[in-house]
């Protein structure tokens, strides 16, 4: 299969990596750069739990090829929490106990972020159906909705940026 | 909302019953946190597994001649790589753990038995060349005739799938082989004399679908092995320890050579309590010299592993006019699966265990059909048997016009009263559950239109067993616990607040990890919810010890005789006779202890039992769209007894996860197979699980009556709140279309039915 050499941008760091034709972003986060922060549910676009940042929008990292991110920016869960200091989410998921295995905590979280941003006020229902396609099979949803309600009203209160 | 109702006069405790800060959290909000699929090993090798195509077939041989050629594959196996082990014999313990059947579920030998069946592996240098050398791997099979439904393969002329197999329980041993493995019941009273004095008797048949524990990280392991017969294997799983004895068994290597590590497990239920890929990755390792990484994709879970069982019950029941339940007859089978091993016993246990019917019996059958053969899901053989009991009990109370909590608090068992497979309940909190029932708002809220209300109880006897924990005190006063036991939903934290409440200091100066099968006794599965019970009483044991030899060490320095010396809020405290000497705090005793005799550690091994039952209830509302069919679960609130909620916030996230499971199971999840018994919805596109937008919150009442057994009054909690769910669902349905069910998932489209037979009228 041919090999492609591709430069990106990765949590703000610029990443060279070579992937082959069918190495999916998924691939090349968990295989070629180590990141495995980003979790592999499915690989078919289900369940959410690969749910990365590419170029501002929230996206299955299983769903995109390799090939593709010639001067993508791509963000991460490795780079949710700034300087040390989690993430208003991070931090609102650890105080709301809105994980309990966490192996889809990452997505989650990613697609919150995303979200909230084009909707930094949402109502529960509005979270929830953000969130229907990041499957959590522990926690029935509750605690992570309560979670993301919360962050929200924090971000909005002190124009979290 | 959340309520816990405690005892009367509450708690003085420092950290249990607090919600505290989870050791693991930080590192799973960041992507730190390292599951099955995360360790990547330098030289590692990708493990693939080829698997059958067909349901049932004969194998006539395996060419692998091909594949082993491919540029970069570096070894492939057989059954001919896995030992083969005489059958087990009789007499059976409950679970069976038959190393003929597991070496054969690992890797299919003489037949396939299931869509999916492993029947050859590849080790090579890359995924995509494993992928590609799988494919070159030729397999001549015989397809035989295959069967599905448990009830259909009890009968006599069933096709059969183990030529060996002779039903075990029945006097004399049958001479013909049956997909029937094992006959199992229980019987108190005279029934037919229990039905006699009935005012109403219902009898009905019921379904119900295997569904799979959904966990969202699939299988995932590396195998390491080193020229000395040393193996290391890392590993998602729910014990480590039970890998350890069932790879040592199955590839007859030592214990003591095989060390497990459990890595971070993404979601278990119950489905990862076993071995699949393990033993092949270290065959494979074994053969190339390398580590091998083998991870499961989620068409593999759904095709090959072990979903809960599908089951058919016959259930009768009487009930006189006052509410009191006269007599039951019950009789349930079981899918084991492609190998026999249901729960068959859970299902005798439950079906009347909440109630103190004087006549009832109860039958279940074991039996073998093709598809994967069962794994254990959270609260295993019993969500199945409750069901069916629950709804004719909701359907005795509704046709005698009596109220359906107030029938259960008629019946409901108390302290002293025995279930059907003989435990006799101590200390059990049914009563308190239904009283809170009746009093929360819920109960008596008014309902809109197309709108229904379900309840139901259940039962679950927990899990207790064999438990390790090491506590480790460090120079600096900060203390690290040591269990053996995975942390699926937060034990971690409830290790370190028992921890830290019998040390009486800072929770956070405690640090609990999970300890490879090297560094510790023998731990037992986290399962059956007896982690917080067992390991967690192993740990306030360890941890008592550390405490005796810290008084030790105060006594000595201050030599006065240690029974002078007590521990109390974190420090050493001479008795008030000494009026000179002053209390030690533990991380002054820390500071000392190694220049006065030496380091300070506690540990203990326990075969914990007395965990006793739970009762958990659920009230649900659903609304019916009658265009569609489709079911909307609108308000749902959990009671449970916890005994003690160690770790609230993490209490209520295993009530609310397991009822929003029951929702999928009640409603939704089932797999699909095709006229050849193929797997057609191998994917969670199609195997729709619940999504955050198909559920309402989940509204949970702790109920705390404390178990006698355990130091802090502490019961299991993982599984009952699955146990009552798809029956309270169901009934919920059943309300809102006035229409009795009886085939679980109520799909849409089966609702859609219901609801056109009665619009026509047609019964």
């Amino acid at each position: 299969m041919a090999r492609h050499l591709i430069n990106a941008t990765v949590n703000g760091d610029h990443v060279e990596f070579v992937c082959s034709t069918g190495q999916t972003l998924l691939d090349v986060l968990r295989s070629e750069l180590h990141l495995t922060g980003t979790k592999n549910g499915c690989g078919t676009g289900d369940c959410g739990a690969c749910t990365v940042v590419l170029n501002g929008r929230p996206i299955n990292a299983c769903l995109v090829l390799g090939a593709e991110l010639d001067d993508a920016e791509i963000e991460t869960i490795e780079g949710m929490a700034k300087g040390g200091e989690l993430h208003p989410l991070q931090q609102k998921f650890l105080d709301h106990a809105a994980l309990q295995c966490g192996v889809c905590t990452p997505g989650i979280l990613k697609m919150a972020q995303a979200y909230l941003e084009t909707n930094p006020d949402p109502t529960e229902t509005e979270v929830r159906f953000a969130l229907a396609g990041n499957l959590c099979r522990c926690t029935g949803y509750d605690k992570i909705v309560r979670a993301v309600m919360d962050a929200a009203a924090e971000m909005r209160a002190s124009n979290y940026e | 909302m959340n309520e816990i109702k405690a005892p009367r006069g509450g708690s003085n405790y420092q950290w249990v019953g607090k919600n505290t800060p989870r050791p693991d959290g930080v590192d799973k909000v960041t992507g730190r946190a390292r599951y099955g699929d995360d360790m990547i090993v330098p030289g590692m090798l990708h493990g693939k597994i080829l698997r059958s195509p067909h349901a049932h077939a004969k194998i006539q041989s395996i060419d692998t001649s091909k594949a082993e050629m491919l540029d970069g594959v570096k070894a492939v196996v057989t059954s001919a790589d896995i030992p083969d082990h005489p059958m087990a014999q009789p007499p059976y313990p409950p679970i069976v753990n038959d190393f003929h059947d597991i070496s054969r579920n690992v890797m299919a030998r003489e037949k396939v038995l299931y869509d999916g069946h492993p029947v050859a592996a590849v080790a090579a240098i890359s995924e995509e060349i494993a992928r590609d050398a799988i494919k070159l791997i030729k397999v001549e099979y015989k397809v035989l005739p295959h069967i599905l439904d448990p009830h259909e393969a009890a009968q006599p002329e069933a096709i059969v799938l183990h030529d060996d197999l002779f039903t075990y329980g029945v006097d004399p041993t049958p001479t013909k082989p049956s997909n029937v493995f094992r006959i199992m019941g229980g019987e108190r009273g005279d029934v037919d004399a229990g039905f006699a004095e009935a005012d109403l008797v219902i009898e009905r048949e019921f379904s119900s679908q295997p569904v799979h524990q959904g966990y969202i990280e699939p299988m995932a392991c590396i195998a390491t092995t080193s020229e000395d017969g040393a193996v290391e294997l890392w590993t998602s799983t729910q014990g480590h320890f039970v890998q350890r004895t069932l790879l040592s068994k199955l590839l007859n290597m030592e214990m003591a050579k095989i060390r497990v590590t459990a890595s971070e497990i993404g979601g278990g239920f119950g489905g990862k309590t076993t071995i699949y890929a393990e033993p092949v990755a270290i065959r494979l390792s074994q053969k190339t010299g390398r580590p091998v990484r083998m991870t499961m994709t989620r068409s593999e879970v759904f095709r090959a592993t072990g979903p809960t069982v599908g089951s058919k019950t016959r259930i009768k029941v009487g009930m006189r006019k006052d509410g009191t339940i006269t007599a039951g007859d019950a009789e349930i089978w079981y899918q084991a699966g492609a190998f026999k091993g249901s729960p068959i016993g859970r299902a005798v246990d439950t079906f009347f265990s909440p109630y103190t019917v004087a006549n009832c019996k109860a039958i279940a059958y074991d039996v073998c059909v093709n598809r994967p053969k069962v794994a254990a899901y959270r609260a295993p053989g019993a969500t199945m048997a409750c069901y069916p009991m629950e709804s004719v009990v909701n359907e005795l109370a509704k046709e005698l016009g009596l109220d359906p909590v107030d029938v259960r608090l008629t019946n409901a068992v108390k302290e002293g009263d025995e279930s059907l497979m003989g435990t006799k309940h101590g200390r059990i909190g049914l009563v308190e559950v239904l009283e809170a029932v009746k009093e929360h708002p819920h109960y008596n809220a008014p309902l809109g239109d197309n709108q229904g209300r379900g309840f139901a109880v259940g039962y679950w006897l927990h899990g207790g067993g064999l438990s390790s924990a090491a506590v480790n005190l460090m120079d600096d006063g900060t203390v690290g616990v040591a269990t053996g036991n995975p942390d699926i939903g937060g034990s971690r934290s409830s290790m370190r607040a028992m921890a830290a409440e019998e040390l009486g200091i800072d929770v956070e100066l405690v640090k609990p990890i999970i300890a490879d099968t090297g560094s510790l006794g023998f731990s037992y599965l986290t399962a059956g919810s007896r982690t917080t019970y067992a390991t967690g009483m192993a740990v306030v044991n360890a941890t008592r010890e550390v405490i005796n030899k810290l008084r030790a060490l105060a006594a000595k320095k201050w030599d006065i005789p240690l029974e002078d010396v007590r521990w109390d809020s974190g420090q050493a405290i001479p008795a008030d006779s000494y009026k000179d000497i002053k209390p030690l705090r533990l991380k002054e005793l820390a500071g000392i202890a190694t220049s006065m005799g030496g380091p300070v550690a506690g540990h203990s091994e326990i075969n914990a039992s007395g965990q006793g039952a739970t009762f958990c209830a659920q009230l649900v509302d659903v609304e019916i769209d009658p265009d569609t069919g489709f079911t909307s679960p609108k308000r749902h609130t959990v009671f449970q007894d916890a005994g003690r909620a160690i770790s609230p916030d993490y209490v209520e996230g295993q009530m609310q996860g397991g009822a929003v499971q029951g929702i999928g199971w009640a409603l939704n999840e089932e797999y699909i197979y095709n006229d050849k018994a193929l797997l057609e919805n191998t994917g969670f596109l199609d195997y729709r699980m619940p999504v955050a937008s198909d559920v309402p919150m989940i509204d949970t009442v702790i109920i705390e009556v404390p178990n006698p057994n355990h130091p802090y009054g502490v019961r299991g909690v993982g599984e009952p709140p699955l146990v009552s769910a798809p029956a309270a669902v169901a009934n919920a349905v059943e309300n809102a279309i006035g229409r009795t069910m009886s085939d679980l998932p109520l799909s849409p489209p089966k609702i859609l039915a219901a609801l056109h037979t009665q619009a026509s009228g047609d019964d």
